[in-house]
């Protein structure tokens, strides 16, 4: 269905008319052009067609509506960046490529003769292998480059690291650094869409869009749901990502940790903060379990794993705190038996496996949409 | 002064060279004069102050509309020498110095060797009088190669000429050798200048512990660790006796703790950094580096409170922490970039425009914190207008409007804040011991 009939449904073509199909899945048949510059009429019409549909499905993207937006060309560095719409867009791309993925073939050929680099200064195993497949899958050349085995170590600075992997003709620089504002800072530097994998403490937009999707897939819709993000909120970009986003989509968001692992002075619309698990997770409808860094003992922030498994652990009998229908929700990697109990992970609640296959759907989303992968 | 000019009058014929500055707004508050009039400088010093000079002087300089000052002092700068000459050296040190109209300096110890004994003294002495541009001063550290473990020869450095101490750059933590230091140094008047950021509390952190900070991601330096380090210091002052200046005080709460001390009769004083009173780590962008300084930019209370210390006398001086970096060492991820950026060439400018042009201070006392006051608390025979003080004068216009240019800096340092900032008021000539420098760039 996606890739056969449908023109382009990149935010940069034309406008189209929309009708869905069952479960979340739409057909993009063609352009009606007394329809095509007025927006508000093609709200309305989808609006009908939406009210007509699966009613969960419905919910979950009443603000879609408005196929202008782009992100063609757009640097991925942070979710503060991103309207609501655009993370909309993003969030119905990836439900396609998703397809894709769960399909037999999954090499397409929309981002054929384009050239990604993957730049990572830091250890990761998901996120870099989730981009590297999301660009193979798209038909790109991916390359990946170690920090530890790279000129990296020969003291390169990294503007110039920059401008060497853009002077190969690099279309996408995927990059994850130990700095925060290292996105920024390259997006200033060279030309090649930036996509930020995470910079220090400050942003790792592609998990926030994946936490965004896994919750819309599970619950159907965004607005009004309360999501708690557990433990080590300081030190976290995750957190700090996921609150742009999950703002912007209506989401009422919680921070919940030990004080030493809470942002002090921390102000934003939409977010409480809580010392208190139990208060936090109470009628919760997600947890996000951060994932806790066992130096951060050694530095002080709490005496030891085994009491903060037992004050702030995500197990069973909080769990019941939460609604009964609570969605499970972890970036990984998991320490199991600290932040999160084994029973939880794999519990039918537990939504951290599916987290992965939808990371590689949405890296897909984000690389196609900025790229402008044909179809 | 009639008698002063009668005297020239009569010496004409040994009179080697002299200069004329002809009708600018005078501001000496070391003498406490604001009015227009000539300043008379005959061979290197100051002759007459004193409106309508008759006298035919070699060189007349037109100072109409603009303002005649003694010679700016800045008591705390990095001419990061010994050793650190790809950040600065005596020599752009100086022309930025110049730029910025400021003809006394007294440069930081945190160099590579540290000066920390008379020998190093005595060579950069030397290299200052060889430079010769304007009068440098040097600043000894308090403790070997600065670790606070044991006490550097302070009193052979004071022989060799070394102004103050300091181990600025950081915190000694160990009150014990702090206090002997301030002991040690008791009878011999000299003032310690001490960076207050309580080490522990400011481990990896890059900006202001607040808000701003706990959105980005970005390690904070919280106020607490200055207000602790300044209770400490003026405590242990007050023990001892001693003379403790804070260097760059940039926390409202530390403010109130000097104004408390100076009420109880403790010998400190305080300076501030223009950045200090007018930026807030609102202004903090983790893609560019420039913003990134130790204290850390902070918030418009803090600000407000550095305003309220300097009128009311809690802060005595104005000070730039002329802090460069090559640009290399700048140009690069927020976290890895060195604490620190030029001031000299911009101090007056900022300081014109953001506080005198928006009447939140007068002229008289702006141009008090930069000259008599730190000339008093460092003892320098500088920073007045006084018959025959050394001719250092700065003449400024206060309605030049310029850009802000990397490009036209002096200095070698290249990232500021101040960059591409309009600024009104600005240094058109500088005088150092009668010589008048005016810059090519005006």
């Amino acid at each position: 269905m996606f890739d056969a009939k449908s023109p382009n449904l990149n935010a940069q073509s034309d406008s189209e008319t929309v009708s869905f199909i069952g479960n979340g899945m739409f057909d993009v048949t063609s352009p009606e052009p007394n329809v095509r510059n007025d927006s508000r009429f093609r709200y309305e019409f989808y609006h009908k067609q939406l009210l007509s549909d699966n009613k969960n499905f419905c919910e979950g993207v009443t603000r879609l509506e408005n196929f202008s937006v782009s992100i063609l060309g757009k640097n991925i560095v942070g979710m503060k960046d991103f309207s609501a719409d655009e993370i909309r867009l993003v969030l119905n791309t990836a439900r396609k490529f998703k397809q894709v993925i769960r399909g037999g073939d999954k090499k397409l050929s929309n981002l054929r003769g384009k050239a990604i680099v993957n730049l990572f200064y830091e250890p990761s195993t998901r996120t870099r292998t989730s981009f590297e497949l999301a660009g193979k899958y798209l038909g790109a050349d991916v390359v990946s480059i170690n920090s530890g085995t790279s000129s990296i170590v020969k003291g390169e600075s990294l503007r110039d690291t920059l401008r060497t992997i853009e002077a190969m003709g690099v279309d996408a620089i995927v990059m994850r650094h130990k700095s925060e504002g290292a996105a920024e800072f390259a997006t200033k530097a060279v030309k090649p869409i930036i996509i930020n994998a995470g910079d220090g403490a400050h942003a790792h937009p592609s998990q926030a869009l994946l936490d965004l999707f896994t919750i819309e897939q599970a619950k159907g819709r965004l607005a009004g749901l309360k999501v708690v993000i557990v433990g080590d909120i300081l030190h976290s970009r995750v957190a700090r990502s996921d609150v742009y986003a999950m703002t912007k989509m209506g989401m009422e968001v919680h921070f919940a940790g030990f004080k030493t692992m809470l942002p002090r002075f921390f102000e934003f619309d939409g977010v409480t903060v809580h010392e208190s698990l139990e208060e936090a997770i109470a009628n919760a409808d997600v947890i996000n379990v951060l994932r806790i860094q066992l130096e951060r003992q050694q530095a002080g922030l709490f005496p030891s794993t085994r009491e903060y498994a037992r004050v702030f652990g995500i197990n069973d009998e909080r769990l019941r705190l939460a609604k009964d229908d609570v969605l499970i929700l972890h970036p990984g990697p998991q320490n199991k038996g600290l932040e999160i109990s084994s029973e939880v992970t794999y519990c039918a609640n537990s939504a951290i496996h599916d987290q992965v296959q939808n990371g590689v759907a949405i890296r897909m989303a984000l690389l196609n949409l900025t790229l402008g992968g044909a179809e | 002064m009639k008698n002063q000019i009668w005297q020239i009058r009569k010496m004409e014929s040994t009179i080697s060279t002299s200069l004329l500055i002809r009708g600018g707004h005078v501001i000496d508050p070391a003498n406490n004069f604001d009015g227009t009039a000539d300043v008379l400088v005959v061979d290197g010093k100051i002759a007459a102050v004193k409106p309508d000079i008759n006298f035919e002087a070699h060189y007349e300089y037109n100072a109409a509309g603009k303002i005649v000052t003694p010679g700016l002092i800045d008591m705390h700068v990095h001419l990061r020498e010994p050793g650190q000459e790809a950040k600065e050296d005596f020599l752009s040190g100086s022309k930025a110095a110049v730029a910025g109209g400021f003809t006394t300096v007294a440069t930081m110890p945190n160099t590579s060797p540290t000066v920390d004994n008379a020998a190093l003294v005595r060579s950069m002495v030397k290299r200052a009088e060889d430079v010769g541009i304007v009068n440098i001063k040097i600043i000894g550290a308090v403790t070997k190669d600065r670790k606070g473990l044991e006490l550097a020869e302070m009193r052979d450095m004071i022989d060799a000429g070394a102004v103050a101490f300091s181990d600025d750059g950081s915190f000694d933590d160990n009150a014990k050798i702090f206090l002997n230091a301030l002991d040690y140094l008791h009878d011999t008047g000299k003032v310690i200048i001490c960076h207050e950021e309580e080490t522990s509390l400011v481990k990896d952190g890059v900006m202001n512990e607040g808000k701003r900070s706990a959105l980005l991601g970005l390690k904070g330096r919280p106020t607490v660790a200055e207000d602790i380090a300044v209770a400490r210091d003026v405590l242990l002052a007050e023990y001892t006796g001693g003379r403790v200046h804070i260097a760059h005080i940039s926390s409202a709460r530390a403010v109130d703790i000097v104004r408390d001390a100076k009420k109880r009769g403790v010998k400190v004083t305080a300076e501030v950094t223009p950045q200090h009173l007018t930026m807030t780590d609102e202004l903090v962008d983790p893609a560019d580096t420039s913003t990134k300084i130790n204290p850390p930019l902070r918030t418009q209370k803090d600000c407000d409170a550095m305003l309220t210390g300097l009128l009311d006398g809690t802060i005595d001086a104005i000070v730039t922490d002329h802090s460069p970096h090559a640009p290399e060492e700048k140009d690069r991820e927020y976290i890895y970039a060195p604490s620190g950026f030029p001031g000299l060439e911009t101090s007056v400018g900022v300081l014109f425009t953001e506080l005198y042009h928006t009447g939140k201070i007068d002229l008289k006392t702006l141009i008090s914190k930069m000259t008599a006051e730190p000339a008093k608390i460092f003892g320098l025979n500088a920073g007045t207008l006084s018959i025959d003080a050394p001719a250092d004068i700065t003449v400024i216009d206060p309605e030049l409007v310029w850009i802000v240019d990397a490009k036209n800096f002096y200095t070698k340092g290249s990232h500021s804040p101040f960059v591409g900032r309009e600024l009104k008021g600005r240094v058109v000539a500088t005088i150092v011991r009668g010589n008048l420098m005016k810059l090519n760039q005006w």
